[in-house]
């Protein structure tokens, strides 16, 4: 296993023993790290490793979200409507992918990025299914008091996040994750050589669709209630994206690490500059691109080294 | 008379949606750029007609020719100082390079305005037109000839002077336009200037039939998109052509479906555009 991602799941490790050191609030913020973890992590299978600029992750966030709450508030247990939320966007993202992947650079882009607006409309009308805009009332999963549900719903993400991080790792190890870096680099190249790529990009959206709908659902568990404009937020899809940026396109430490600094600088602009926290936002991702285009991960302690030995 | 009445409207909302787009498919063309502060700029033209109404009771369509240069400055220094620097990075840099640029200038219009929807309401009322029982509001009807003005006079920009000619060629074949000796940076930096100014004129005139928020950028800039994907990218008559194609599709949709649905119609339309005519109803094959 390559050091980066030893390195990944030692860090994961470490966030599990969170509830020993912090309250409700680290476990809240801890649940919305694992979150935003997972959402980079999967957007890295498509967007680093394929190279496919994918705007589709809030679409897929809202399709778990709600495909959750609908199985919850007909009866499923929790795990039964998360799984089935989880298999269905796989299903379903891997289909859209055969149709949609065909699209290169900007057309794919706007093309995921309309998914998320077809999706949201959808929804929005199927009022009876949906409750369309008056939004979706989700039952309280149990009983119990509120820093035992606040202990649960940590670790269900956490668990999530695991098997999202797992299934990175495994990728990238894999003959696929080797056939995926090849279509980003040349796609008519590699399916010269005979790399199925309509599959391997197919398999590729499907993976990075299938954890965010999970995480969708979790999240709809946990905040009881959802309604089209706050789970088909375009941020949702946006966020990844700039986490990864920030932490190092391509790198699943990098977007891991990347997710969780994000989250700091969100909680921190969010508690002190209410007014203008999605102006601040904008003014991170502009001052990302032009001063760190490469991330986090590009800054090493080896180059310093390096400087001062020229020096 | 009904079907009449859906089809004149539409006709007028098209020449609007045109109007909208000419200026994102010009970037989008010619810079290879998704300029996604374009709904913003909108907005901000809208408020900038419903401010000099108020302030000064200076109508809408005086308030162009003040627009024209400020949005046209804005859109060049933009350029200039931000986008220049990443213009040959990957499309994924650029898109969420101006979409942090929207969240800003999105942001400061919360903040200065309030997210309150304003509307502009000339008094007296101008009334409306009606012909063969066809009802058409004149505001409306002064909007949709001042759009059409703006797009005719983008396209004699184009076609007859030197700028616009330079412009074309940068969009054709950016290499053999540097071989020519037109200054690349200048004209990408022009043509997002003037991207801009239309977005501006685009919005001054959306004052005039539209409630005005911060928050109906981000539709402005999906009719944008449609409109480009449906008629084909940088061209002015395939903006006009996507936007009465967008407008039919959801007028007449909207009567036969309902409204409800004639967002997610048009939504449905661009994606099977993009799948099986990406070049648009005008664009050329293999073009981009």
């Amino acid at each position: 296993m390559k050091r980066a991602n030893l390195a990944l799941l030692i860090v994961l490790a470490c966030l599990a023993a969170l509830p020993l050191v912090g309250g409700a609030y680290a476990l809240r913020l801890g649940t919305m790290a694992c979150m935003y973890a997972i959402l980079a992590l999967s957007w890295n299978v498509v967007g680093g490793l394929a190279g496919y600029p994918s705007f589709a992750t809030a679409a897929f966030f809202g399709f778990g979200a709600y495909a959750t709450g609908v199985l919850l508030n007909a009866g499923l247990p929790l795990t039964v409507s998360i799984l089935a939320a989880l298999i269905g966007s796989f299903v379903l993202a891997g289909l859209l992918g055969a149709v949609l992947l065909r699209l290169r650079g900007h057309y794919f882009a706007i093309a995921s990025l309309s998914l998320v607006g077809v999706l949201r409309e959808l929804v929005n009308n199927a009022t009876d299914l949906t409750g369309g805009g008056m939004g979706l009332n989700i039952p309280l999963a149990s009983g119990s008091s509120i820093m035992a549900d606040a202990l649960f719903f940590f670790y269900g993400m956490w668990g999530l996040l695991l098997a999202t991080a797992l299934m990175v790792i495994a990728v990238s190890a894999s003959k696929l994750g080797f056939g995926l870096v090849c279509i980003r680099q040349n796609e008519t190249a590699a399916n010269m050589i005979g790399l199925n790529a309509t599959l391997y990009k197919s398999i590729a959206f499907g993976l990075s669709a299938c954890f965010v709908a999970a995480a969708g659902g979790l999240y709809a568990a946990w905040v009881h209630y959802i309604d089209p404009s706050d789970v088909f937020d375009i941020l949702y899809s946006v966020k990844p994206i700039v986490m990864t940026l920030m932490g190092g396109l391509g790198s699943p430490l990098g977007a891991a690490c990347g997710a969780f600094l994000y989250l700091v600088l969100e909680e921190v602009v969010w508690r002190n500059y209410i007014q203008i926290h999605s102006g601040v936002l904008g003014v991170l991702i502009v001052a990302l691109l032009l001063l760190l285009p490469h991330g986090l991960v590009s800054l090493r302690f080896r180059n310093f080294w390096r400087k001062a030995k020229h020096v | 008379m009904l079907a009449a009445q859906i089809i004149i409207n539409a006709l007028v909302l098209g020449c609007l949606y045109a109007c909208i787009a000419i200026g994102f498919s010009l970037v989008w063309g010619v810079l290879n750029v998704i300029n996604l502060i374009h709904g913003s700029i909108i907005v901000l033209g809208a408020y900038l007609a419903w401010g000099a109404y108020q302030s000064m009771a200076i109508s809408p369509w005086y308030v162009l020719p003040v627009a024209v240069p400020v949005f046209f400055v804005f859109g060049y220094l933009l350029q200039r100082l931000l986008l220049n620097r990443v213009l040959h990075a990957p499309v994924l840099v650029t898109l969420t390079l101006t979409f942090g640029l929207d969240l800003i200038l999105n942001n400061a219009m919360i903040y200065f305005f309030k997210a309150d929807y304003r509307k502009l309401t000339l008094k007296p009322p101008m009334g409306s037109v009606s012909l063969f029982h066809v009802v058409v509001p004149v505001d409306r009807l002064i909007a949709t000839v001042l759009a059409l003005a703006l797009t005719g006079l983008l396209y004699l920009l184009l076609r007859h002077s030197r700028i616009g000619r330079a412009i074309v060629a940068v969009r054709l074949d950016r290499d053999a336009a540097i071989l020519m000796g037109v200054d690349v940076r200048s004209i990408y930096a022009i043509a997002f200037g003037i991207g801009a100014a239309l977005a501006g004129c685009a919005g001054v005139l959306m004052a005039l039939i539209f409630p005005i928020s911060a928050l109906t950028s981000s539709s402005y800039l999906d009719k944008a998109f449609v409109v480009c994907v449906l008629g084909g990218l940088g061209s002015v008559s395939g903006a006009l052509a996507g936007g009465l194609l967008l407008a039919l599709v959801e007028g007449i949709g909207s009567a036969a479906i309902g409204p409800a649905y004639a967002t997610t119609l048009s939504f449905a339309l661009l994606i099977v555009f993009l799948l099986f005519r990406p070049q648009g109803l005008l664009g050329r094959k293999g073009f981009e």
